[in-house]
């Protein structure tokens, strides 16, 4: 079948998970590579020249590259099933903003948490518990972020929920006191085979992260 | 201006006449004839009125559409080709519009922030952030070959983000006393600016040069940098 889809992926990466739930929502077939950073395949060098990072989907030739812009490729590449947007042009940039905002202070607050400790750790809890409001806020009582379906929203946070564990564990935090909501979205989304074959098991995710901290932080 | 045979749409731009990221939103609905209502916020003395429109950045600009705020200058770019269909920013196709939101996130996410280092620090610090703004100019210098602009033929996504290292960069290069972006390097760049200039929708857009550098003059006085 010519135009199989490669996605080039990293296991733990949630940005990588995007891309895998975004192509499942779909019933995409696509052909999963795992790259290996100590020594980046030839196809994703030339394919992400500027930044050289997963995901990358390469399509009838064409790469795609950042996470948010691969999601919004595969809704636009195979717009007739479970569209990741609602039609109206103000929801869509609802939409959009908030996918941003995961981009903007979810990530960079959450990678305080498990890549340092000390002070720097601290601020990043900090940050973190204020975007998990703010998310919770924007959540409300709708079953997803997009209302009744699951769309672009959903898709870009719930792939940081195979990391809660890690983040409650390392950052000695417990999300569903701070954000009881999010957690059951967490749950509802999990349900969702297109979600649960794309994350990996907390559980993987916690050795991964005591890993690094005992290879970079000398500790746990 | 767009003749509307009914005056139900009602937009009102926040913003800042200094601003790039104000400024795009401007270049996006005169190309679109859209008309609107601009006002002018004084971001170091936040008004009610932008604390409530955008509570989470609480930053200009802020797009409201029949009573509805947009923010974010990327967020409120793809709302007004969304809504005002004529003379598209973006491309059709999925893959070439997944190359335009690639290259305007590199400009406002990493071009940006280099050049913010360029004008904020001195020595050794900027010496690198010089290279690294080059590095990543490089980029686009390749993107431009045979190409009169970003989008083509005409204006894009891409070109309407780029103003930024059109009008603030490069424009204020002189200021910073450094040519972060000397023509021998980057030609495609200067071939493309020179477009730019002579495009009706930017020349009517972007800041008046002369109030501007005496603006940027004046930040850089106030911040203690040394202006050349």
């Amino acid at each position: 079948m010519a135009n199989k889809p490669i996605l080039l992926d990293y296991w733990p990466s949630m940005f990588g998970m995007r891309a895998r739930v975004a192509l499942r929502e779909k019933g995409v077939d696509f052909e999963y590579r795992e790259e290996d950073f100590s020594n980046k395949s030839a196809l994703l060098l030339q394919s992400n020249p500027v930044h050289k990072k997963i995901p990358v989907l390469v399509h009838n030739g064409k790469p795609v590259c950042e996470s948010l812009n691969v999601v919004q490729y595969v809704d636009e590449a195979w717009p007739d099933k479970n569209p990741f947007f609602p039609s109206d042009p103000y929801g869509r940039s609802q939409a959009r903003f908030w996918a941003d905002f995961v981009d903007k202070k979810f990530t960079e607050a959450q990678v305080k948490i498990w890549m340092k400790k000390g002070e720097e750790q601290e601020a990043g809890k900090k940050e973190f518990i204020e975007a998990l409001k703010i998310l919770e806020s924007e959540l409300g009582d709708k079953p997803y972020f997009g209302g009744d379906s699951f769309g672009y929203v959903d898709i870009s946070l719930i792939t940081f929920y195979s990391w809660f564990q890690a983040y409650e564990k390392f950052g000695n935090i417990s999300i569903e006191a701070e954000s009881p909501k999010l957690v059951a979205w967490g749950k509802r989304c999990m349900e969702k085979e297109s979600v649960s074959k794309s994350l990996p098991e907390s559980e993987k995710i916690v050795g991964y992260v005591a890993e690094f901290r005992k290879n970079n932080l000398g500790s746990e | 201006m767009a003749e509307r045979s009914e005056d139900s749409e009602e937009v009102k731009l926040l913003g800042m006449w200094a601003s790039p990221f104000s400024r795009r939103i401007e270049i996006a609905l005169t190309l679109k004839g859209v008309p609107y209502e601009f006002s002018e916020q004084d971001i170091t003395n936040k008004s009610d009125l932008l604390l409530r429109l955008n509570p989470v950045y609480k930053m200009i600009p802020v797009l409201v559409h029949n009573g509805k705020p947009i923010s974010e200058s990327l967020v409120i770019l793809e709302y007004i080709d969304d809504t005002w269909r004529n003379n598209p920013i973006l491309p059709q196709d999925p893959s070439e519009r997944a190359m335009a939101r690639f290259w305007a996130k590199l400009i406002d996410q990493q071009i940006c922030v280099a050049a913010m280092k360029v004008a904020g620090t001195i020595g050794e610090e900027r010496d690198a952030a010089v290279e690294e703004t080059r590095n990543l100019l490089m980029f686009l210098e390749k993107e431009l070959v045979g190409k009169d602009f970003f989008g083509g033929q005409s204006l894009g996504l891409v070109d309407i983000v780029a103003t930024l290292v059109a009008f603030w960069l490069i424009r204020t290069e002189d200021l910073l006393g450094v040519k972060v972006v000397p023509v021998e390097k980057f030609p495609e760049i200067h071939r493309w600016v020179k477009n730019l200039s002579g495009n009706d929708v930017i020349k009517k857009c972007i800041p008046p040069e002369d109030e501007h550098l005496e603006y940027i003059r004046a930040r850089m006085d106030k911040l203690n940098i040394k202006s050349a």
